[in-house]
Parts: structure tokens; C-alpha cells; sequence
């Protein structure tokens, strides 16, 4: 029952084709943002999808993402962001301390 | 689906017609049925299949829909009426938005929980499903058929300003956009701000101003 990220840590989305029914949008994979909040555990969409709806929950987060880090050319103020929500198998640990495109 | 009764511009008593631009009284009620496509012969056989089988009854996918069509906006303008004039149930509504609708009597009928997020003067929330249509359907009913085109799927996430402007919403640059993803397990409703003007209002007439838009985030509610 471990809770591998905790809030505000800095986290990146994994960029992995997968098939099937995922609910890791494309257009946040191998984006970097950090943990808004830890959700509770739900079983995994990617085998419920196929009949598996017992065991296998996996832990939610929501992840909060810049605008300007998920769209280069994003014209609105550097605060607008966007949050969803993304399960702990789709998230990567992000060294902080580079300070790499935080704030 | 247009409706004469609700036009006002056709006179029942007399008959009379020919309000240009009226819709005609006799217009047919339904048209031919159309040819049905894949899904919904997979979805009549799969029903069938599961009635057959004594899975489910023919009485029970009746109850659902009724369930899906009693629950309307209407819940979410009373929810939201209700957070405006007892502080300490919304402080409950925003720390956990599926035991505060369950407090207030909202059947959380589809088992999803809800986070419920506070507009203010430095954060305009908006949401969107970019991979289907989900929506917090316990307390605002169906989703409008716009919340499920692409357009408005890609562009919330894309280009929330721009899209919020075609609804009439101009949001200040000094003012956070934070656009949510309903992509998982999560449903979410918005809590718009309280207008000014309306500190004598009852929950009632706040409730009244409380359109399904201003808890999407597409808009904001306006004095009355």
C-alpha cells in the first residue's frame, strides 16, 4: 500500500506507446509537471478493461503540468496550468535538485 | 428538439401559423428510424444477452435511464446555492465533494467521486474529458453535446483563453487558468463565485443563477 510520490514532488509521465484502454492521454506523455495530490488506490482501467476487476489497484495522482511545458507556443500568462489525473505506473522520478524547467 | 409550446409564437386557440421562422406545429414527432450502426446492434445484442441470461431485467435498464434523466443541473444550482449561504457546508463540499452531495441528499448514483474546485478572484477553473465524456453526471445530469465535441476536448486543453472567449468569458491575464483533464477516476464540478448584488437573495433565487455553464467553467454567473 505504498505511496511511491508524494505532493509536489516533480514528476514525469512516462512516453510509452501502450494499447488498449489507457487513460494517460498523449498529449501529457513525457511531460515533466509536479504531484497536485495523492488519490486513492482503483483498479488498474488497463485490465479491468479486459475483465480483470479484482486485485490490481494501483495508486492515482493528480499531476499538475504548466501550459507553457505541454505547448511551446502557449500564449497565455506562465501561471495557467493543467491538472489530471495519472496512475503510479505512468510516473517517473525527476531528479529536483537539477532544478531543470521548475520554478 | 424545438417546441411550439415554447416558442409563444403560435396560437393554438385559432390555429393560427405563419410566424416566419416558427417551427410548424404538425411537424412530424419522430422521423423514420435510421439504419442502426455497429454500436448500437452491439449494444442491443450485449443487452439482450444479458437479459436473456437473467443478468439484468428489462425493468432495471428502464430504472437506470429514468435515474440518468431525473438527475439534472438543477442539483448542482441548489448544491452550489446551498455553499454560498452556509459557509461550513462548503468547507465540507470542498474537502469532499462526494460525502457533501451525499449530506445534501444527492443520490451519488454512478459511484464516482468528486472534487469540487473554488473559483476566486486569482483562479478560474475549467473542465474538460479529452479522451471521452466524462462528467459529473450525479449532480448536473448529462453532459451538453458540445462537452463532447473534439473541438471542445482539444481547445480546452490547448487554448483555454481562446475557447473561453467564444463563450463570452474574458479572462484577465492576472487571473490562473487551471484547466482539469477528467481523464480517470476523478469527477469534477465547479463552485463559481457568489456575484455581488445578491447579498438579500434566498438559496432559491441564488440557486436560479446558477446555470450548468458556470459549473463547467464556460462562464460565470451574473447579477441578477
Amino acid at each position: 500500500m505504498s505511496t511511491r510520490f508524494v505532493p509536489d514532488q516533480r514528476v514525469r509521465i512516462a512516453d510509452r506507446d501502450a494499447p488498449g484502454h489507457v487513460r494517460t492521454p498523449v498529449y501529457v506523455r513525457g511531460k515533466e509537471g509536479r504531484i497536485e495530490r495523492v488519490l486513492p488506490r482503483f483498479l488498474n482501467p488497463e485490465r479491468e478493461a479486459y475483465g480483470v476487476n479484482e486485485g490490481g489497484e494501483v495508486r492515482l495522482y493528480r499531476v499538475r503540468i504548466e501550459q507553457s511545458a505541454l505547448w511551446p507556443d502557449y500564449d497565455g500568462p506562465a501561471d495557467d496550468v493543467l491538472e489530471l489525473e495519472i496512475y503510479e505506473h505512468w510516473l517517473e522520478q525527476v531528479d529536483d535538485r537539477s532544478g531543470a524547467e521548475g520554478r | 428538439m424545438t417546441n411550439a409550446h415554447e416558442t409563444g409564437t403560435v396560437d393554438h386557440g385559432d390555429h393560427t401559423h405563419g410566424t416566419p421562422g416558427a417551427p410548424d406545429p404538425h411537424a412530424p414527432i419522430e422521423t423514420a428510424a435510421e439504419e442502426p450502426d455497429y454500436f448500437d446492434v452491439l449494444h442491443q445484442a450485449i443487452r439482450e444477452l444479458l437479459v436473456d441470461k437473467g443478468l439484468i431485467t428489462a425493468d432495471e435498464v428502464r430504472a437506470m435511464v429514468e435515474t440518468l434523466d431525473a438527475h439534472r443541473p438543477a442539483l448542482g444550482s441548489a448544491l452550489v446555492a446551498r455553499a454560498w449561504t452556509d459557509p461550513d457546508f462548503k468547507e465540507r463540499l470542498l474537502a469532499d465533494g462526494t460525502a457533501a452531495i451525499e449530506e445534501f441528499g444527492i443520490d451519488n448514483y454512478d459511484g464516482t467521486r468528486l472534487i469540487v474546485l473554488e473559483q476566486t478572484p486569482e483562479v478560474h477553473n475549467l473542465v474538460v474529458c479529452t479522451l471521452c465524456s466524462c462528467y459529473p453526471r450525479p449532480v448536473l445530469g448529462l453532459p451538453p453535446d458540445w462537452y463532447k465535441s473534439r473541438p471542445y476536448r482539444a481547445r480546452a486543453v490547448r487554448e483555454p483563453r481562446a475557447l473561453l472567449r467564444e463563450f463570452g468569458t474574458d479572462v484577465p491575464q492576472d487571473v490562473t487558468i487551471r484547466v482539469h483533464d477528467s481523464n480517470a477516476n476523478m469527477r469534477y464540478l465547479v463552485l463559481p463565485m457568489r456575484p455581488a448584488g445578491t447579498e438579500g437573495l434566498s438559496e432559491e433565487e441564488l440557486a436560479a443563477l446558477v446555470t450548468r455553464d458556470t459549473m463547467i467553467g464556460v462562464t460565470t454567473p451574473r447579477s441578477p
